[in-house]
Formats: structure tokens, C-alpha cells, sequence
């Protein structure tokens, strides 16, 4: 006798896959189209739903769980603006390689196409920003779809999948079986690098005279900052790091330089125009790392480690490319060395460097400045929290100022450029991460963007340190003008416009600070850091017109740095 | 330099659009693209005719092949390999000149499936540089109306030792 399964419907169905995928939380949004899902919901209880404000919260809560725990990271919202509202977090999670996997409801099938009610082609919009996605059809192919889709988020380069789920798919039923194993002719990420050209790289490396580690996020996201630090340690190879990567390497250490590129330091800068070997281990040669192609690294025997085969030749051409899970290819690279190299000669260069142009701000004015609140909260902190950006002026003086130690601690927006990422990141990581301080820093133009969110982590109690940079500008922009577009200041300026932010984070019934004065930021970060029993927001009201440097601006070289504001006298 | 490039693809949904949305997203450009079913009737075979450096073509390669969809990419760029195109073209006549076309039909090895008491049809197939030959002659006829399929192409087989079948995994 055969014994048929008991039959479920699609939205015990899909609760049914997210227990097997072990998800914990999902940040969604009800409406119309997800209703049967919420009304399952009701009932869960192996998982925590957060209520966001906004669905673009919701895609960057995502993110930042995914980027601080390396689990998937879940958004379940309705169909119509409810989809459209992720896309940005979509995008902002495809361009820096996040795994999430978006539920977006839809009209019911026969419905579709028919301008219905809340109808938006969302898997139309979303097929350039997405690593994959969906429509389920039928409800006997919900279950294997879910299994696709975390397994198509999470292994190879990971990447935001989006899943769309017609009403009357969720309300039908059919038998559930979950596969254990999922099979896909067209995706077989390569995963281990060719055996041969990790030894030619091993070799080349051994030889170079002036060799240097050039590390992404890629090391991060495959866990290999173990491997990283064993090779870079046990042979003395000075690393850089990108936006990305930063914290794949203690920036506490000697041997790192600190990130390389556009906002990068001189001496990081320096080392890739002069190194022999540039080792290049899950980036992707970003225009704002590289500035000119043709420039970049020129001397240099090119070693690119990255899974994704689109990355290599892509912008610059590489010596010798390495496809593959970058922790593999590092334990083995670091398996094929027996004596450090001598780099003595090397390292003399780089720290001469180091001395010649070191980070610098005023300090003795004082005014408070960006660079001085972010190297305190380093030290208060000892490189150890999790620090979320926003994007801008601030999010450089963090790459520049933090001195993080750990991976996964420094979450933000790099591809895409997402103005309005902190706040709802750092909502994601405080649910991921219990045991480290978590704080999400924003410039006043950026916190404005996904404000709304302040009920998430109020209402939760969520012990985030919510800092706002405000120099009453949209800075960076106003940087740009200054530098390279005649000091027009168009509609960069917001000291007229901007609320009163202490004002608003009590109306959100948050603790909330500020100050203007240098002196005051010691016991106002002391004090917000012991509080952990909620969110604490802090407005520090620094001077208007600073500007990141050095800067190399955009599609220049070492050569053409700025190190500091050009007298306008000594400008031609 | 143009590239004839084949891709197979699962027979799914929205598989024709991922690569035309890489295709427009990238900004690689495309000569020609058809599609149809293969031999397995859940595979696709996409011929796309595209032009390009070599460091362009490479990623194209490899973005079709980053393509959850994507089962195989073969360039079949300089090998031996058999290509066709099917064009259909109306072509005005007079009392002198139906002649003539007919015979040019002739030479081309192609036929005339539709007639009226103005235009001829003509089918034409073959590489694409033979329709390009055909529509260059047939111009100062007038050309009334033209529909061409763009290319399809396969490999020459070569001749197999065994009796072993090449499948695709």
C-alpha cells in the first residue's frame, strides 16, 4: 500500500523550508498578496519575524545579519511597492556579494500581466540585480525553488536571490517534500583552484623582491582571514586591504597598510605602484581602488584569487588568475612555503612611506572633527565592535580611523554606494551579534534616509550606538564641488533644513545626545557604551567644510594624491 | 571581430531574457540572437552573433556562463563549423523583371513561395554573407519586405571511432 504524505498548503510549505534552512529572523512587511503567509505565521514559532518601516529596510536588516553572522539573511514583503521597495537593498546586496534571499508576494497567477491590484513585474525589475530568481508557478515546485534559492544565495559568489510567490500558490496545496540535495546542470561554482598555478604562484611569490597582498571581501565572506593571517604572518608579506576587506587582516598590525585606493593611505598607495607581485585574494579591481587601469600596479606579476571567473581580465589584466574558494587556495598557497622570504629592503621602502605621509587632522583648534570621534571610538572599543557605516565622508575617516581587528566588524556599503544603509544594517547585526558592541555611523544626509527605522531599534531595545556625523552637509558631494566642480555648492548644504536630531531620537523614545566640543566626546561615548538596554543616539556637531584626505582623485594615480587643502594661492 | 557563439540554456522561463537583460546591462552588442529547442526538448540552443575585442568576447563568455541557466557556451568562432540563415523576401516585379528574379531565385538555390500580381517572395537560406549577396541584388528591385532569422550553427561532426554519443551534462 502506498501511503501518501499529508498534504500542505504553500504557506505551510514555505515555513516548513525556512525550518530546514534554519532561519532564525526574517525583517518583512505584511500586505495583500502575503497574507496567507502572515496568517501562518501568527502560528511559528521557530523563527522571529521584525517588523521594518520600510522595505528597504528590511533588505539592508538582511544584509547586515548576513554581512556580521555569514548566515543567509531573509526579507518577506508583499507584492507591488511592497517588491519594488527592496530593490535597492537588492542591488546594494548583489554589487558587494551578500547572500539574502528575498519573498516578494504577487498578484495570483491569472492575475499576472493584467496591470492587477499591487502587480509589478518584480522578477522583470530585479533580474540585472540579482544573482538569481524566480517566479513559482506551481505550488509542487515551491519547496525545491526555496532549496535553489539559499543554496544559489550562499555558495560560489554569494548574492541576493529573489523569490516571487503568486497569492494562489501560498493557498493551494500539495504534497511536501523537502530535497536534500539539490542538483542544477547550469551552476557548479569551481571551488577548489588548479593545483599547478597555485603552485606557480607559490613560487613567484617566494621570488618577489617586493611582493604584496592585496585582500577583498572575498576573504571575509569565505572565512579564510585564519589562512590569510598564517601566510601573511609566517612570511612577513605587507597586506592592504579594500573597503571591503578590511578586518580580514587586524589593522593593528604591522604588516597591514591599511586600505589602498582612492581614500586609501599614501603608503598603501605606494606599495602597489611599486610592489613586483601583487597578490590579489577575492577583489575585484574597483575603479576606486585601481584609479587609472593602465597604471595600476603596472610593474607588478599579477596574481588574481577570486571564485568568480567574471572578476578576472575584467578591468585589469592579470598575470596569473587562480579560480577558486579564496580560504582553499590560501591554505594551500601558505602550505607551499617552508622559509620566510627576506623583505627587509622592502619593508625599509614602506615604512619610509609610512613616515613620509602619515593620516593627520588639525587637533589643535578645538573644534571637533570626524577623524577625532572615530579614532576614540576605536580605542574605546579596541577595534572589536562591529561598525556599520552610511556613505560619504564619514564612511572614509572609518576606513581610515577604526583600527579593526576582527572580520565581519566592518559593514557597509561599498559597490553601490547606498546612502541610508547604516541605520537598518546595524539593526540586522544587532540581532546577529549579542557579545560585541554594535554601532552604526551616519552622516546627517545619509540617517535621513532610512530614519523610520529608529522605531525598529527602539521597540526591540536594540543596544546600538547610533552616531551622526553632522557637518550639516552632505559632505563628500560638497567635497567634490570644492575640488572639482568650481564650489558651486548646489544642494549640498542642509544646516537650514536639517531637524533636530536629538529631538527626533527622543520622539522615538530613544536617549539621545549631542555636542559640538571635542571634550565632551569622551563621556558621552563612555556613557552611551555602557548602556545596553536600548539604542542610544548620538548627534556630534563637527566643523562643515573638512574633507577626506589623501585623495586620489577619480581615474588619477599615486602620482596625482592630494595629501591636504591646497592653498588657493598654490592652486593653478 | 564577429563571433558566433552557442549557448545552451534550461528551457525555462524568463532563460531568454537573462541573457538578453546581460547582453543590454553589460553593453556587449548583438548581431543576431535566435533560439529554439534542441534535441533534448528541456534545452534551449541560443545562436547569438556578437562583435568584439577578444577581452570583450572572454567576458561574454563568461557571463554567459555565470548564468544560473547557462548549461554550455562554445564559441564556435574559427571552427569548422556549418551556419545558416533563413530569409524571406518580398520583392516588387514588372512585366520584364519577374523573370529575372525568378532566375536570380535560381542561382541562389532558393524558392519562390508567394506570388501576387505585385511582389514575388522569395526564401533564401544559407550563411549569412549568401542573404546579404541575395538582398544586395535583389535591391534595385525594390524591396518590399525582408525578414531574416539570424543564425543558427553547429560544429561540423567529425567522424566518431566509436559509436559514442556526446552528451551534454
Amino acid at each position: 500500500m502506498i501511503i501518501s504524505k499529508p498534504k500542505l498548503s504553500g504557506a505551510e510549505i514555505f515555513f516548513e523550508c525556512l525550518k530546514r534552512e534554519k532561519v532564525e529572523l526574517i525583517f518583512g512587511y505584511p500586505g495583500g498578496a502575503v497574507l496567507k503567509l502572515y496568517e501562518k505565521l501568527y502560528d511559528v514559532d521557530f523563527l522571529k519575524h521584525i517588523l521594518v518601516r520600510h522595505e528597504q529596510g528590511a533588505t539592508h536588516m538582511a544584509e547586515g545579519y548576513a554581512k556580521a553572522t555569514g548566515k543567509v539573511g531573509v526579507v518577506l514583503v508583499t507584492s507591488g511597492p511592497g517588491a519594488t521597495n527592496t530593490v535597492t537593498g537588492i542591488a546594494d546586496a548583489y554589487m558587494d556579494s551578500v547572500p539574502i534571499v528575498v519573498f516578494t508576494g504577487q498578484v495570483p497567477t491569472h492575475l499576472i500581466g493584467n496591470d492587477a491590484f499591487q502587480e509589478a513585474d518584480i522578477v522583470g525589475i530585479t533580474r540585472p540585480i540579482t544573482k538569481h530568481n524566480f517566479l513559482v508557478r506551481d505550488v509542487a515546485e515551491l519547496a525545491s525553488t526555496i532549496k535553489k534559492a539559499f543554496y544559489i544565495a550562499s555558495t560560489g559568489r554569494p548574492g541576493p536571490v529573489l523569490v516571487d510567490l503568486p497569492k494562489d500558490v501560498i493557498n493551494s496545496v500539495c504534497e511536501f517534500e523537502y530535497p536534500d540535495k539539490i542538483e542544477m546542470r547550469g551552476y557548479k561554482p569551481t571551488f577548489l583552484g588548479h593545483q599547478n598555478q597555485i603552485k606557480k604562484a607559490a613560487d613567484i611569490i617566494k621570488k618577489a623582491k617586493r611582493p604584496l597582498l592585496y585582500v577583498g571581501g572575498g576573504v571575509i565572506m569565505s572565512n579564510g582571514y585564519r589562512e590569510l593571517r598564517l601566510l601573511a604572518k609566517e612570511n612577513n608579506l605587507p597586506v592592504t586591504m579594500t573597503l571591503q576587506g578590511l578586518g580580514a587582516f587586524p589593522m593593528t598590525d604591522e604588516q597591514s597598510l591599511g586600505m589602498l585606493g582612492m581614500h586609501g593611505t599614501y603608503w598603501a598607495n605606494q606599495a602597489v605602484n611599486n610592489c613586483d607581485v601583487l597578490v590579489s585574494l577575492g577583489a575585484r579591481f574597483d575603479d576606486r581602488v585601481t584609479g587609472k587601469v593602465d597604471s595600476f600596479a603596472r610593474n607588478a606579476y599579477k596574481i588574481h584569487v577570486d571564485i568568480d571567473p567574471t572578476c578576472i581580465d575584467k578591468n585589469v589584466v592579470v598575470d596569473l588568475p587562480i579560480v577558486g574558494d579564496v580560504k582553499h587556495v590560501l591554505a594551500e598557497l601558505a602550505a607551499e612555503f617552508e622559509e620566510a622570504p627576506d623583505l627587509t629592503q622592502w619593508w625599509k621602502e614602506i615604512n619610509q612611506w609610512r613616515k613620509e605621509c602619515p593620516l593627520q587632522y588639525e587637533k589643535n583648534d578645538g573644534k571637533l572633527r570626524s577623524e577625532y570621534i572615530i579614532e576614540k571610538i576605536s580605542e574605546k572599543t579596541k577595534g572589536e565592535a562591529v561598525v556599520i557605516t552610511d556613505v560619504g565622508q564619514h564612511q572614509m575617516w572609518v576606513s581610515q580611523y577604526y583600527k579593526f581587528t576582527n572580520p565581519r566588524s566592518h559593514l557597509t556599503s561599498g559597490g553601490l554606494g547606498t546612502m541610508g544603509f547604516s541605520l537598518p544594517a546595524s539593526i540586522g547585526a544587532a540581532f546577529g551579534i549579542k557579545d560585541r558592541p554594535i554601532i552604526s555611523i551616519s552622516g546627517d544626509g545619509g540617517f535621513q534616509m532610512n530614519i523610520q527605522e529608529l522605531v525598529t531599534a527602539a521597540y526591540h531595545k536594540l543596544p546600538i550606538k547610533i552616531i551622526i556625523i553632522n557637518n550639516s552637509f552632505l559632505g563628500m558631494v560638497r567635497q567634490w564641488q570644492e575640488l572639482f566642480h568650481a564650489e558651486k555648492y548646489s544642494f549640498t548644504d542642509l544646516s537650514e533644513s536639517n531637524p533636530n536630531f536629538v529631538k527626533v531620537g527622543e520622539a522615538f523614545g530613544i536617549k539621545s545626545f549631542s555636542t559640538n566640543t571635542p571634550t565632551n566626546v569622551d563621556s558621552i561615548l563612555d556613557e552611551a557604551l555602557s548602556y545596553n538596554d536600548g539604542p542610544v543616539l548620538i548627534e556630534f556637531k563637527v566643523v562643515k567644510e573638512d574633507m577626506v584626505f589623501p585623495i586620489i582623485p577619480a581615474g588619477q594615480t599615486v602620482n596625482e594624491i592630494m595629501t591636504k587643502r591646497l592653498d588657493p594661492k598654490e592652486m593653478v | 571581430m564577429k563571433h558566433t557563439i552557442a549557448v545552451l540554456v534550461e528551457n525555462q522561463y524568463g532563460a531568454f531574457n537573462r541573457v538578453a537583460t546581460m547582453f543590454s546591462g553589460k553593453g556587449f552588442n548583438i548581431h543576431s540572437i535566435s533560439i529554439g529547442e534542441t534535441e533534448v526538448p528541456e534545452i534551449s540552443r541560443m545562436t547569438i552573433v556578437t562583435e568584439g575585442e577578444d577581452k570583450i568576447i572572454e567576458q561574454v563568455v563568461k557571463q554567459l556562463n555565470r548564468l544560473i541557466d547557462t548549461i554550455k557556451v562554445i564559441d564556435l568562432t574559427g571552427q569548422t563549423r556549418v551556419e545558416r540563415e533563413l530569409a524571406l523576401i518580398t520583392v516588387f516585379y514588372q512585366k520584364g523583371t519577374r523573370a529575372e528574379i525568378t532566375n536570380i531565385c535560381e542561382i541562389f538555390r532558393g524558392n519562390i513561395v508567394d506570388i501576387n500580381n505585385k511582389t514575388l517572395t522569395l526564401e533564401i537560406t544559407g550563411p549569412p554573407d549568401k542573404i546579404d549577396a541575395v538582398v544586395n541584388v535583389l535591391e534595385s528591385y525594390g524591396i518590399k519586405e525582408m525578414a531574416r532569422s539570424g543564425t543558427v550553427a553547429l560544429k561540423r561532426g567529425e567522424q566518431l571511432k566509436h559509436e559514442k554519443k556526446e552528451t551534454v551534462v
